[in-house]
């Protein structure tokens, strides 16, 4: 009992803003990852790779993924057999990478359907909570995992399983999309007020306000609910 | 675990005498200052005293002495404060790229209001452009703001230069300078740097934290932020934190005495540290200016990596320090110092800050020259990214 309480002290809920302290587990993949890769990749090696971000934004991730194929026809099934990476990042990047890799790998790896469903949600539940400014990090692991898994459909010629990200345009003046406004809530922004600090939306078009107001309801929810 | 702290531009310990003369205060003094009876003119004393100690070593009158809760409270009080009153003469601001957010986000606040603010660049060292300036100044400026010392890179301002710009441009537009990162190792004499207003806080010069002095000039009008009781001649109400304020003298005091002999002291310090780590990691450039920086002030950015990764090893090493990277901060913006300098945001996301204090060591440098090539390197060999320099 005495240790959970000693534990606890280290996580903090990811809904406050204030400070952050991370939690034993993010603490333990960030200074031990799992499934790093550390050399250059064998011909063969990987089945695809994919990688997202820069370093100006402070965030870089590469994702090397290794498919298995079993079955055949409608019953086949395509299991993810290795998922290893390397990141330029903070903690929380190093940490979120790490642990997605190993949901993905883990019991004798995740259907390649399965993992896609992957939630940031999701990850930062097994990491025992990141503090709220820090989810776009946990985001973009499993943004380089979707860009691998495109690459891979493509190398396998299944272009019509190709995921393409549909952005809708909210704010015509400013030709800002669902995509911006979901951003502007993972980077924290919970009212309208805060999105329209983050991006000007809705300041030339107040037509859209409605439906942006509608958004930042469902993303928060969608995040943080 | 050693514990090697490097972080004095955050924040300082206390002064063991420091804390000595706050207990021995906190003892006996509990009266209002404001109070006519015995107890709140006890605590007048202590006040009264605490404002001569400053007074002398910033070669000022007594009643020139405000003070306040901290050297962000001093830094909005000087902006709003003048501002605000010298509403009739105009509604121009200047201030540096590089302050502190006490100041940049106040004039901010001021151009929402309606202000004109000017942001001075500076160069790749981090000094403001003194022509830029003269030509900014109208009729119209009613305050510069420049910082005396930065508090990310140490670079030091020619304050007693802009003093002279300012004042042969337009004599009527005042001058307020942050020293919160100059105390304890450049000149705070008024007189000789021609400033109007000088911000200096306790918890930067192993004082208390939650004190601070705005030091205004005589004649000098600005209105109050704070409403009250009247207190601090009216400029700040409430009633005066004495044990803080005592703390805050004793100080003062001594890092006054100790100005000289630390500075060449910590300088040698830091040359060697800068000299090692350049050499000892590859990809790593100062931020600053290598001569006009506090002595004091070690600012790297180290390529390929990011700043909170390795803050939380040097952290596991019991080593503390800062970093001016986006991961560490409230906004997720990089550090804007960083940034002003001309340097790209990836060197501003791989900035360490190593700030000496009176505590730190040759041996406590070498300690942290020894561990910090390591996670470099075990940093670099996890990350997909290779900058050009």
């Amino acid at each position: 009992m005495k240790r959970n309480i000693k534990k606890s002290k280290d996580v903090l809920s990811n809904k406050t803003n204030e400070g952050w302290v991370y939690s034993s587990t993010v603490k333990k993949h960030f200074f031990k990852p799992k499934n790093l890769f550390l050399k250059d990749p064998k011909n063969g090696e990987f089945d695809a790779e994919g990688q997202v971000g820069s370093p100006q934004c402070g965030d870089v991730m590469k994702i090397w993924i290794k498919i298995q194929k079993t079955g055949r026809g409608r019953v086949s099934t395509e299991i993810i057999k290795k998922l290893k990476w390397r990141t330029f990042g903070c903690a929380s990047a190093i940490a979120s990478t790490s642990m997605f890799s190993v949901m993905v790998t883990e019991k004798g790896g995740m259907k390649l359907d399965d993992a896609l469903k992957i939630r940031p949600q999701d990850i930062m539940q097994r990491l025992h909570g990141l503090p709220a400014r820090k989810v776009h990090c946990s985001v973009l692991c499993d943004k380089a995992f979707r860009q691998a898994v495109n690459n891979y459909f493509r190398n396998t010629k299944q272009y019509n399983r190709i995921i393409v990200d549909g952005a809708k345009v909210i704010d015509k003046n400013l030709n800002i999309t669902d995509k911006d406004i979901e951003d502007a809530v993972l980077d924290g922004a919970k009212t309208l007020l805060d999105v329209q600090k983050k991006l000007k939306v809705g300041v030339g078009d107040p037509s859209a306000i409605p439906e942006i107001e509608q958004l930042i309801k469902f993303y928060n929810e969608k995040y943080y609910g | 675990m050693k514990q090697i702290y490097l972080d004095h531009a955050s924040t300082t310990p206390l002064d063991k005498k420091v804390a000595k003369a706050m207990a021995v205060c906190q003892e006996k003094i509990y009266g209002n200052a404001t109070s006519l009876h015995k107890l709140g003119r006890e605590a007048k004393t202590e006040l009264n005293k605490a404002r001569k100690t400053i007074a002398q070593i910033l070669n000022c009158r007594q009643e020139e002495i405000i003070f306040t809760g901290s050297g962000t409270e001093s830094d909005n009080l000087a902006v709003l404060g003048v501002m605000r009153a010298g509403k009739s003469l105009g509604n121009h601001i200047i201030v540096s790229s590089i302050e502190h957010h006490a100041v940049l986000y106040t004039a901010e606040q001021l151009e929402v209001e309606g202000s004109k603010v000017l942001r001075l660049k500076v160069d790749k060292d981090g000094i403001v452009d003194l022509v830029e300036l003269e030509k900014n100044i109208t009729a119209d400026t009613v305050l510069v703001s420049i910082m005396y010392a930065n508090n990310e890179i140490g670079s030091i301002q020619p304050i007693k230069e802009i003093a002279k710009i300012i004042k042969q441009k337009n004599p009527k537009t005042l001058f307020h300078t942050d020293a919160c990162q100059a105390a304890g190792y450049l000149d705070l004499n008024v007189q000789n740097l021609g400033v109007d207003l000088l911000t200096i806080n306790g918890s930067k010069i192993y004082g208390p934290k939650g004190t601070g002095v705005l030091y205004v000039k005589a004649g000098v009008k600005i209105d109050p932020i704070i409403f009250g009781g009247g207190q601090e001649q009216g400029k700040r109400s409430g009633t005066e934190n004495i044990v803080g304020i005592v703390g805050l003298a004793e100080a003062l005091k001594i890092a006054n005495a100790k100005r000289k002999i630390e500075s060449i002291r910590e300088t040698k310090l830091r040359d060697y540290f800068i000299k090692q780590v350049l050499a000892k990691i590859p990809k790593v450039v100062l931020n600053g200016s290598q001569e006009k920086r506090l002595p004091n002030n070690i600012n790297i950015s180290i390529l390929d990596i990011e700043g909170e990764a390795m803050l939380l090893w040097l952290d596991k090493y019991g080593i503390y320090c800062s970093t001016g990277s986006a991961c560490d901060s409230q906004s997720l913006e990089p550090s804007h110092v960083i940034l002003a300098l001309g340097r790209p945001y990836e060197y501003a996301n791989g900035a360490l800050r190593f700030t000496l204090g009176r505590g730190t060591t040759k041996k406590d440098l070498d300690y942290v020259l020894k561990v910090l090539p390591k996670i470099v390197a075990d940093l670099r060999k996890i990350s997909p990214v290779n900058v050009n320099l």
